[in-house]
């Protein structure tokens, strides 16, 4: 429905975009005993482990192919099968994300083959699961990214159904849920609390909820990630009784995944709010074949008193949001179901989930076009990610931080918005952040006939001249 | 970037580190790497530069994920901290449009932030494609009548030093000598006081740490014309050129800077550091004597006298509670022997110190204030760190933010020192921040309850409230987290499945 408008400028303002290995690393570290390797310059590495860092609060694992001034010209094969080498001996992991950049791209890499050729060298390591994903900068975004690592997992360790035998339900308490990178790990947990209640078993890929939830473990340090989806679960998604996927960035995975083992998918764009709630509580219901337990009735019943509770603020508040598209439709169903209006909607990049989002226009662009189009529209809120903050602070409105990064604030990548009680929380603070600024009612009058100077002087605060001539009352 | 232009930087003839058999910028080894590049390394050295408009061209990953994430602080215009990129899209990139999106981009930013100047930063892609970027920068200045200064460096040249390095390069190239400065003001209090115009090369003002400093140097009456980069202006840079001292603060990697401006305008340089005591007032003497004024001297004197004396007073608390704790430090280069005298003033015992970018006159300096057996750490990776703040007992790590975390998941107090810290150490004052944050990592009631176990397990646990391990841990540097870590390791399956 939505009219997409692309970019007009030359220069990028403040950027909203964050590039493409960063979204594809970010995948790799819901893995278990995994690491994301860059091929690239050291410094992409750098920038997205500082990056990551900040946001989550945590170590994160990240290598580097390091390729030099020689190399990038000459060829980087020898970089990327030392480097793999070097992982693979050093640190142990189960797994390996061989992510390219933009510098890599533009060299023309072909890590497919390198990959072959480091196996046909490496036997020794032929336990090291290693998925190539291919993921310049120069095109799309952290979601596509993360979008784009998911698939290749899938690609390359889901065998089809003919292959290894597989068949859909025979385990039939098990549901796969492709998460996409509009879901922070608390949202993962409550996901799958949720499903548990079902008496199913949910199987999240991948699963950050497990390895940057922010635990302290009893182990003191590790260089690859603790916790996350183990590999050995990508064996039984064709054993599982249904598919979940969440975000329709990841729908060509989960069609993948489909065509692969015969298990079928189950798409929902978002999980805010009533009605996609509804569904999914009705879908898991289906799955189990049980009643809808009663404590989820209640919660249902307490997200509907919230947008009674919430309606008077959010109602025709005028929003605007900057995010990856996936977020960025969640936030305009959520709201057009409050009804609240987006007055104002940059995604990072394009994708097709755009065009069926319920607003008439969404421009692809930067944090400068938000905020010439909030301040043009009279927006009251803005909803974005910690960049975002100066933004908000120009335009003089109030700031709800959703997505990545956000490092201005402690444990942003644990809030929950899922579920019923998650989206009762999101109206909470989508309304409390309005009322911090609310201006109530009609703006003082002064009658010209009025003696009221104390209030006069009140109300005039910062402007002198206005009574200038009162002197005489002070 | 000419390869002969770069070997040239590499080897910086002042650089201590290539007088020895070790270079300081040596490859990084694929898969075992850490650090930035030589683009990062750039914008850090010349970011700080507040009223510039800086433009990274390329794709989005190089400015996407590191725009607005430096402590880097301005009393002024903020132009510094809105990011800009061309953000070049895959079709730039194949039909080599990115010149002409980079000139364009140049007019916009121009044209809506009115900026004092625009740097325009290559990467890694732009460089490889072979934008020619002086070309364009040199037309835009010509177009649009506003300096236009190009910084190739891409980060593929290399590391971090390497681009401070070019950073430099391109201010010396491009920028200094462009403008003179005003004459100084006078201080109506003192009006036949001479006052010195000096440089400070390095100095970031991470944290408005430079605001401790500043007042000093008001005081004694130094004009510091430019600090590169920290809360400076593109106008100062132009002016370095007319100083009359130069002091590199703590860093070798813009040396070439301080070099070149002795070498074109006869600026005598040194090297020091605002970090302990000690050092603030070195600084200071180093400055009365290479502008050989007897009254400054004197001033420069008294000052540090009255400092120095207000210090011990106002630290005499702190030390008290600082006393006998063990610091494990991992730092590089000047700082690994200038926090050391800066944590020794606090009565602490630093047991063992970075030594991964020093050189070895540094190594000299760092045996004469720890003696002759004193741990020096090569190269500590988060292992090995973790290790030997268990082996030698160490009650607090003190490193670069990098390793913050790795720290704390050992349950062991840490204090940043490096770019992204939030609280400034430098100058007199700068030390009692110091003594200030060490006390609040140190004395938190939390390291208790984060190593006490779960009443429902009766673990043993590490109970001396140092490092978090039993000494046998030792003999193992590496252990692969699949077969665990003795008796951790157990308790960590216990946890999960039990």
């Amino acid at each position: 429905m939505a009219e997409i408008l692309g970019r007009i400028k030359p220069l990028a303002v403040s950027p909203l975009k964050t590039s493409q290995p960063l979204g594809a690393s970010l995948a790799v570290l819901g893995l278990n005993r995994a690491m994301p390797l860059l091929h690239g310059a050291q410094g992409c590495t750098a920038f997205a482990k500082v990056f990551l860092v900040r946001h989550f609060r945590e170590p994160i694992p990240l290598q580097s192919t390091a390729m030099d001034q020689v190399s990038s010209i000459m060829g980087a094969d020898d970089n990327l099968i030392a480097a793999l080498k070097t992982i693979a001996e050093k640190n142990r992991p189960a797994a390996i994300g061989l992510l390219t950049t933009g510098l890599s791209e533009t060299q023309g890499t072909d890590i497919h083959r390198v990959l072959k050729v480091f196996r046909a060298r490496h036997p020794e390591f032929q336990n090291v699961r290693i998925v190539p994903v291919n993921t310049p900068d120069f095109s799309g975004c952290l979601e596509s990214g993360f979008a784009a690592a998911v698939e290749a997992m899938i690609a390359e360790w889901v065998p089809s159904a003919d292959d290894a035998g597989t068949c859909p339900s025979r385990r039939a308490h098990q549901v796969n849920v492709l998460c996409g990178s509009l879901l922070t790990p608390g949202d993962l947990e409550a996901l799958r609390e949720l499903i548990e209640r079902f008496g199913l078993h949910p199987v999240l890929i991948p699963d950050l909820s497990d390895s940057l939830d922010g635990h302290l473990d009893a182990e003191d340090f590790s260089p690859i990630t603790i916790g996350g989806t183990p590999l050995s679960a990508f064996a039984t998604l064709g054993d599982a009784a249904a598919t979940l996927v969440i975000g329709p960035s990841l729908y060509p995975a989960a069609e993948l995944l489909e065509s692969r083992t015969g298990v079928p998918v189950h798409r929902f764009d978002h999980l805010l709010g009533l009605d996609a709630n509804d569904r999914l509580v009705m879908t898991l219901a289906g799955i189990a074949g049980r009643t809808v337990p009663a404590r989820l009735e209640r919660q249902r019943a307490q997200l509907q008193d919230a947008l009674l509770d919430t309606h008077f603020l959010l109602g025709q508040a005028r929003i605007a949001v900057g995010a990856d598209p996936d977020l960025l439709h969640a936030f305009s169903e959520l709201l057009a179901e409050t009804g609240a209006e987006i007055v104002a909607a940059v995604a990072s990049s394009r994708a097709l989930v755009l065009t069926r989002t319920p607003l008439s226009q969404v421009r692809i662009g930067d944090l400068e076009d938000l905020e010439d189009l909030a301040r043009a529209h009279g927006a009251e809120l803005v909803v974005g990610n910690s960049h975002a903050a100066e933004t908000a602070e120009r335009l003089g409105i109030p700031l709800l931080r959703a997505g990545i990064p956000q490092y201005d604030r402690i444990g942003g990548y644990q809030c929950t918005w899922i579920g019923y009680g998650g989206s009762r929380q999101l109206l909470f603070d989508l309304a409390n952040a309005l009322l911090e600024q609310a201006e109530h009612g009609v703006a003082p009058y002064h009658s010209i006939y009025s003696r009221k100077a104390d209030s006069r002087q009140e109300a005039n605060h910062g402007t002198p001249q206005a009574f200038a001539n009162s002197g005489r009352w002070h | 970037m000419k390869s002969s232009d770069l070997a040239a930087l590499l080897n910086e003839p002042a650089c201590t580190h290539n007088l020895k058999s070790k270079s300081g910028c040596a490859r990084p080894t694929p898969g075992a790497t850490a650090g930035g590049c030589t683009f990062d390394g750039a914008q850090i050295a010349l970011l700080p530069i507040a009223d510039v408009a800086h433009i990274v061209h390329g794709p989005s990953g190089c400015a996407g994920s590191s725009w607005d994430n430096r402590g880097t602080r301005s009393s002024g215009p903020t132009l510094f901290k809105i990011g800009m990129t061309t953000d070049l899209s895959e079709q730039d990139v194949i039909m080599g449009r990115g010149e002409k999106r980079l000139f364009h981009a140049v007019k916009q930013a121009i044209d809506r932030y009115s900026p004092a100047a625009v740097f325009v930063y290559s990467t890694c892609v732009t460089a490889l494609i072979g934008d020619d970027l002086e070309a364009v920068c040199k037309a835009a200045t010509q177009r649009w009548n506003v300096p236009v200064i190009p910084v190739d460096a891409a980060g593929f040249y290399g590391n971090k030093n390497l681009g401070n390095r070019l950073a430099g390069e391109a201010m010396i190239k491009y920028v200094v000598g462009g403008s003179e400065p005003e004459p100084a003001p006078v201080d109506p209090a003192r009006p036949s006081l001479r006052v010195h115009d000096i440089n400070l090369i390095g100095e970031y003002n991470i944290a408005g740490e430079l605001w401790h400093t500043l007042p000093l140097f008001d005081e004694l009456g130094l004009r510091v014309l430019c600090a590169l980069s920290g809360d400076a202006r593109f106008r100062e840079v132009q002016t370095m050129h007319r100083a009359e001292a130069t002091m590199v603060v703590c860093s070798r990697a813009m040396l070439n800077v301080a070099r070149k401006l002795q070498e074109s305008y006869g600026i005598p340089w040194f090297e020091g550091s605002f970090y302990g005591i000690g050092d603030v007032s070195s600084a200071l003497r180093d400055f009365a004597r290479l502008l050989d004024d007897a009254e400054l001297s004197a001033r420069t004197e008294a000052l540090i006298a009255r400092e120095e004396a207000r210090l011990a007073m106002e630290l005499a608390p702190w030390r008290e509670r600082l006393r006998g704790k063990r610091v494990l430090l991992y730092t590089g280069g000047v700082k690994s022997w200038s926090i050391v005298a800066a944590l020794q003033d606090l009565g602490m015992h630093v047991v063992a110190t970075g030594t991964k970018k020093s050189t070895e006159e540094d190594k000299a300096r760092i045996k004469a204030l720890m003696g002759e057996d004193a741990k020096m750490i090569e190269d500590g990776n988060a292992r090995q760190l973790l290790n030997l703040a268990r082996e030698y007992q160490a009650d607090i790590l003190i490193a670069g933010g990098r390793n913050q975390y790795t720290a704390l998941k050992a349950r062991l107090p840490f204090l940043d020192v490096n770019q992204e810290r939030e609280h400034g150490y430098a100058g007199y004052q700068g030390m009692l921040t110091l003594a200030r944050q060490l006390t609040r990592a140190l004395e938190n009631p939390v390291w208790e309850a984060v190593r006490r176990p779960a009443p429902w397990h009766a673990l043993p646990s590490p109970s001396n409230g140092r490092g978090v391990g039993g000494d046998s841990e030792i003999a193992h540097p590496l252990p692969s987290p699949a077969n665990g870590r003795g008796i951790e390791g157990e308790g960590r399956l216990e946890v999960r499945h039990g």
